[in-house]
């Protein structure tokens, strides 16, 4: 035969399966323009619909008058709450246990709120009919801080009994959401009181925004002749779309198809429902044809998902040589005027209970309280798992403040601080249990790489120089070190709506041995198609260029939780090994029958089964499917085929160490990124190329978060920020060269070892950059400054500490 | 973010524009590359029932650089006055500021006329030609005229050409000396948070002529007289470009945006115009 001939190492090659650098099957559609997004669905027919929005934060609704509208030539139809309330669909429940005004029931709460839906023939007439539609407003007082709204008697939520409980427990006024405490309040509060050393500080992690290059929308067709409802959408979980769709709207679940097609980007932003969704199936329904519904950049920006908005008090305490004892952390979150974030039910605060970071710190105490204002609803995951950018900014600035009360270098604070190897798996204080790390050989790897003794000599040299005048600018050296905690989850702890966070593969083998597999997450530009496949070609023994990777059809794909939160790798990609062990595991039985041996005499080897001892005599994996088709083996159905729904046992910890040299011009507050260098454990790799990538760009939207990019508002609620002008989305021009490193802890309990890695370098390099800034002027005594750390920020430090006299 | 319905026009020569020019009045508004227009139509901030596009008449995208003058055709692109080596020797300072204009995209299409006749205070083009004593040539129903770069803007979008006029070219005077336009920015793309065109002559040790203009810290370009006179007869030395600075502030009235509080736009106009200055000393 002529595959003897080949040897081993080149038929693992020729599989190109985990841990091969394999090019991304989707980019020869998406760099030739090829690619299938929402808006490039055309129906025969498709109407387009688009909003009125909110130009008040605040304010009541006292008629709506669409006469005018109604004349443009071409516009069909103007929905109202009140067109959608005999429906019940005037509101939608979120993820977060409350509701939201599909449309405005009486009064708005955010600047940019749907106020009334124009259906149109197209999106020109829609636009025009959107001029013409009359809204009479009456203005309420306005409310953008948390803090006022705690103690304001302008109540925001008219509609929520303001003595019941909410979703999450008692709420303390009108105001507020909800109190979500983890870990032990009196025994932490006793350690600090008793402790040799306390830092505090308080920072605001600002609002910002995922920002997805390719904005929300939806397609709805409903058929009135089959009864069926095809939903496509920019939906990061098709399946828990569909579960809500039905809810909602009462149509059966196996009556509606919910599609995400390709998705330019999600990072968070495309978790939730919105009411574009809503109001395209009732249009659709309304008017027996197709609607389309998609954002401009000003709507997403101004009114989908936004990230963040934490104002964090923080109190860490140790013994004078720097030992740890004890961390507690107050938040207020500004939620908005609805609580849309995107959590797992039980985690209202998302897993801000991460807060200990990577250190060993045996008492701690979290509250989080969330608030209503008026602001656009969210609070999603921006690139991270739930809440994680925030709990790690925190303690990543909590350890650098702790360092300076305590007079010592912040890289040793945190080594003498650190997880020990043999102390995992390690339950912290509060309550999570961290699977696999090996800290102290990231840390050390990473400083030595950078040669960091040297880089605080030249900073020391630096601060000499600008005392003497020689230089005005200043030098910073930006350390993190993180632990990520991603793929939810556990279905015993995590579930959205009450779906289990669990993960789903099934897998196909067709005769002539290439394959198809579908999964229940959806690729927003993570490359799954690629990197699942090298699961199961390694796991199978079938070639990766011979396995497609189907996602995102929810009457084809098997029923998932969907891609956020780094998920898909740990719980999909777990998943997809299981499901392909199932097929080895019949794959060996075919083999072992048409070897005419023992099922325990052949063993796996690539892409075969082998006899034991006799190498010569086998079965490749492509004879083995063909077989599988062919062959009446008694005991045996024929096919090859699986699925493999998995609970994963735990969530994954993958962890980094992040250096950021920075010079910043004291005099204009531009900041120049010198070198950044990224070390990034994700247990086992898949595709190297993949992670590499994975890496520059979470890297990219933590150098967008920590320098400038911000969702800001006025004292009137108006959104300052709603355009990429104001919005800052780098560009190659800003982002500096970076340098990516790694070592490799598996997972202890994943199939295959591997942690996820899309988000980690975006909760890592966020306080590696702030971090940067801040300590270009601790020699001159800064302590904390907030971010976003733009030029005019970085300015007023500057200028605070006196260094423009 | 979908613009009002216009009637488009495409004429072949300027006749043609000025004909709906005069039928339609402020209703009508030509467009060059449109970067800055279409924006503003889409946000529906500008009305333009009669939109007329410059890009058939010809005639206009020439760049004549004579013995001393350069005569800029209105709809000579930013990415032209970047290519055109006989301009880069002649008027090095042009290139330097295109180059920070926008980014490449934005640059192929935007051009000289567009940027200098809308108005818009973050323009780098207008400060840029008050710096080097720029003439525009406009164009109506009752022919042509010439009007000062420094007497052209009257507030932001505000300027003394007329509804019916178009703007054919620009005409500087060769520029001598020294140059420098530096600009600070928060990205690519972005418009400055300030901007400094600086050209300066130097005989033996002393400064001899200075012109300065600074962008985007008042609703127009500021062309600060009291800063070159500052310079004037003194060796740009310390005492010098503390006297220009402030004279400069005087001139100057930002407001406070995103990019930051007015203290802070002051402070940086200050350090960008030190900057600018020394660097077109150095190579006066
Ligand atoms: C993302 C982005 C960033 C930008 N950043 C910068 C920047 O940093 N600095 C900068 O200087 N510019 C910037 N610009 C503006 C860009 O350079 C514009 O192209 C330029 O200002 C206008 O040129 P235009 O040919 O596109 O004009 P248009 O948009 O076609 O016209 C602008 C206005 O001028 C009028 N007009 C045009 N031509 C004539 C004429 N010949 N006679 C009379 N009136 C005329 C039009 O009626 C209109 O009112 C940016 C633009 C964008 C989109």
């Amino acid at each position: 035969m002529k595959d003897e001939v080949i040897s081993r190492d080149d038929r693992v090659a020729n599989l190109k399966g985990m841990g091969c650098s394999r090019k991304r099957v989707e980019d020869a559609r998406f760099t030739q323009g090829k690619g299938n997004y929402v808006d490039d669905i055309k129906l025969d027919g498709m109407l387009f619909g688009d909003f009125v929005r909110s130009p008040y934060a605040h304010a009541r609704i006292k008629g709506i008058n669409a006469e005018e509208a109604l004349k443009i030539p071409g516009v069909l139809a103007v929905l109202t709450a009140e067109d959608l309330a005999p429906l019940g669909l005037h509101w939608m429940p979120t993820l977060a246990g409350d509701k939201q005004m599909v449309l405005a029931d009486g009064k708005v709460l955010f600047q940019g709120q749907e106020v009334a839906f124009v259906v149109a023939e197209d999106r020109y007439a829609a636009a025009d009919g959107i001029e013409l539609v009359e809204v009479d407003y009456e203005e309420l007082p306005v409310i953008v801080d948390p803090f006022e709204s705690l103690k304001s008697d302008v109540v925001l939520r008219e509609d929520l009994d303001p003595n019941a409980d909410g979703a999450h427990g008692p709420r303390k006024h009108p105001n507020h959401i909800f109190t979500w405490e983890a870990g032990d309040k009196e025994p932490t509060e006793e350690v600090i009181a008793n402790a040799d050393i306390v830092a505090e500080e308080s920072m605001y992690y600002h609002r910002t925004h995922p920002c997805p290059l390719e904005t929300c929308g939806s397609v709805a067709l409903m058929d009135k002749v089959n009864g069926k409802l095809t939903l496509w959408g920019t939906f990061q979980a098709p399946h828990a779309i569909r579960t809500i769709v039905s809810l909602i709207s009462g149509i059966e679940e196996h009556n509606i198809r919910v599609i995400s097609p390709d998705i330019g980007g999600g990072f968070g932003n495309k978790v939730g429902a919105y009411p574009g969704y809503v109001c395209s199936v009732v249009a659709s329904i309304v008017t027996g044809r197709p609607v389309k519904w998609i954002e401009d950049r000003m709507d997403n920006l101004m009114t989908t998902a936004f990230a963040r908005d934490y104002w964090m008090k923080g109190k860490i305490s140790a013994t004078k040589e720097g030992k740890i004892t004890g961390l507690q952390c107050h938040v207020t979150a500004d939620h908005g005027g609805f609580d849309a974030c995107a959590d797992p039910t039980k985690f209202p605060a998302g897993f801000m209970n991460i807060c200990t970071g990577s250190y060993d710190i045996p008492t701690a105490y979290l509250e989080v309280d969330g608030v209503y204002t008026n602001k656009a609803p969210g609070g999603v995951s921006y690139r991270c798992s739930f809440r994680v950018t925030e709990a790690v900014y925190f303690i990543e600035r909590m350890i650098e403040v702790l360092a300076i009360k305590l007079n010592m270098d912040s890289a040793e604070l945190r080594r003498i601080n650190f997880i020990k190897k043999e102390q995992f798996p390690y339950k912290a204080a509060l309550g999570w249990e961290y699977d696999s790390g090996d800290y102290h050989t990231a840390w050390d790897k990473a400083l030595k790489t950078v040669d960091y003794d040297g880089l605080r000599a030249e900073q020391a040299q630096r601060v000499e120089d600008f005392k003497a005048g020689k230089t005005r600018k200043l030098m910073g050296i930006g350390l993190s070190f993180f632990t990520e905690i991603v793929g939810a989850g556990p279905v015993k702890n995590c579930d959205i709506l009450g779906l289990g966070m669990f993960d789903s593969c099934e897998i196909r083998i067709h005769p002539t041995g290439s394959a198809i597999a579908r999964l229940g997450t959806i690729s927003q530009g993570q490359g799954h198609a690629t990197t699942f496949a090298q699961i199961l070609a390694s796991e199978i023994g079938l070639p990766a260029d011979s396995i497609t990777i189907e996602e995102g059809d929810t009457d084809t794909a098997p029923y998932g939780l969907g891609t956020y939160g780094s998920r898909s790798t740990p719980v999909a990609g777990a998943a997809t090994a299981m499901a392909g062990r199932k097929i080895r595991a019949k794959a060996q039985m075919i083999a072992a029958y048409l070897l005419e041996v023992h099922d325990n005499d052949v063993e796996f080897d690539v892409d075969r089964f082998v006899v034991k001892g006799a190498p010569e005599r086998f079965k490749t994996m492509k004879e083995i499917a063909f077989a599988a088709y062919n062959q009446a083996i008694p005991g045996l159905e024929p096919g090859l085929e699986a699925v493999s729904y998995y609970d994963p046992p735990n969530m994954t910890y993958p962890f980094g160490a992040y250096v950021c040299v920075m010079d910043i011009d004291v005099d204009t507050g531009v900041p120049e990124i010198r070198r950044f260098y990224a070390l990034d454990d994700c247990g086992t790799r898949i595709n190297p190329m993949i992670i590499e990538g994975q890496v520059h760009g979470g890297l990219t939207e933590a150098l967008a978060v920590a320098l400038g990019q911000e969702i800001a508002y006025d004292d009137m609620g108006n959104c300052k920020t709603g355009t990429l002008m104001d919005f800052f989305l780098p560009t190659a021009w800003e982002v500096p060269n970076y340098e990516t490193d790694f070592t490799v802890t598996p997972s202890p309990h994943h199939p295959i070892g591997a942690k996820g890695v899309g988000e980690s370098p975006h909760v890592g390099g966020v306080p590696c950059f702030s971090n940067a800034v801040q300590d270009a002027f601790r020699p001159f005594g800064n302590t904390h400054t907030n971010m976003p750390h733009d030029h005019w920020r970085i300015w007023k430090t500057a200028n605070g500490l006196g260094l423009h006299d | 973010m979908i613009p009002a319905a216009f009637e488009y026009y495409r004429p072949q020569d300027m006749a043609g524009v000025l004909a709906i020019l005069g039928e339609h009045g402020d209703d009508a508004r030509v467009m060059a590359g449109g970067h800055s227009l279409i924006p503003m139509m889409k946000l529906r901030m500008a009305d333009v029932p009669h939109l007329i596009d410059l890009q058939d008449v010809g005639g206009m995208s020439d760049i004549v650089v004579g013995a001393d003058e350069i005569r800029i055709g209105a709809m000579v692109t930013q990415a032209d006055i970047i290519d055109n080596t006989e301009l880069r020797s002649a008027a090095p300072i042009l290139r330097e500021a295109a180059l920070q204009i926008a980014d490449p995209q934005v640059r192929y299409m935007g051009t000289v006329g567009g940027n200098v006749a809308s108005g818009d205070p973050g323009n780098d083009m207008p400060g840029l030609m008050q710096c080097l004593n720029t003439r525009f040539t406009l164009i109506g129903a009752d022919g042509e005229r010439e009007v000062d770069a420094r007497e052209f803007y009257e507030a932001a979008y505000m300027t003394t050409r007329e509804d019916d006029e178009v703007l054919t070219a620009v005409i500087i005077p060769t520029p001598a000396g020294g140059y420098a336009y530096e600009k600070q920015k928060r990205k690519i793309g972005d418009y400055a948070t300030a901007a400094a065109a600086v050209q300066i002559i130097k005989d033996g040790d002393t400064c001899t002529s200075a012109a300065i203009a600074m962008t985007n810290l008042s609703d127009t370009p500021i062309y600060s007289e009291a800063a070159g006179a500052a310079l004037v007869g003194t060796s740009v030395d310390d005492a010098a470009l503390a006297a220009a600075t402030a004279a400069m502030l005087n001139d100057i009235d930002p407001s406070e945006d995103n990019r930051g509080p007015i203290a802070f736009k002051k402070h940086v106009a200050a350090v960008i115009l030190r900057r600018a200055i020394t660097r077109a000393w150095s190579r006066a």
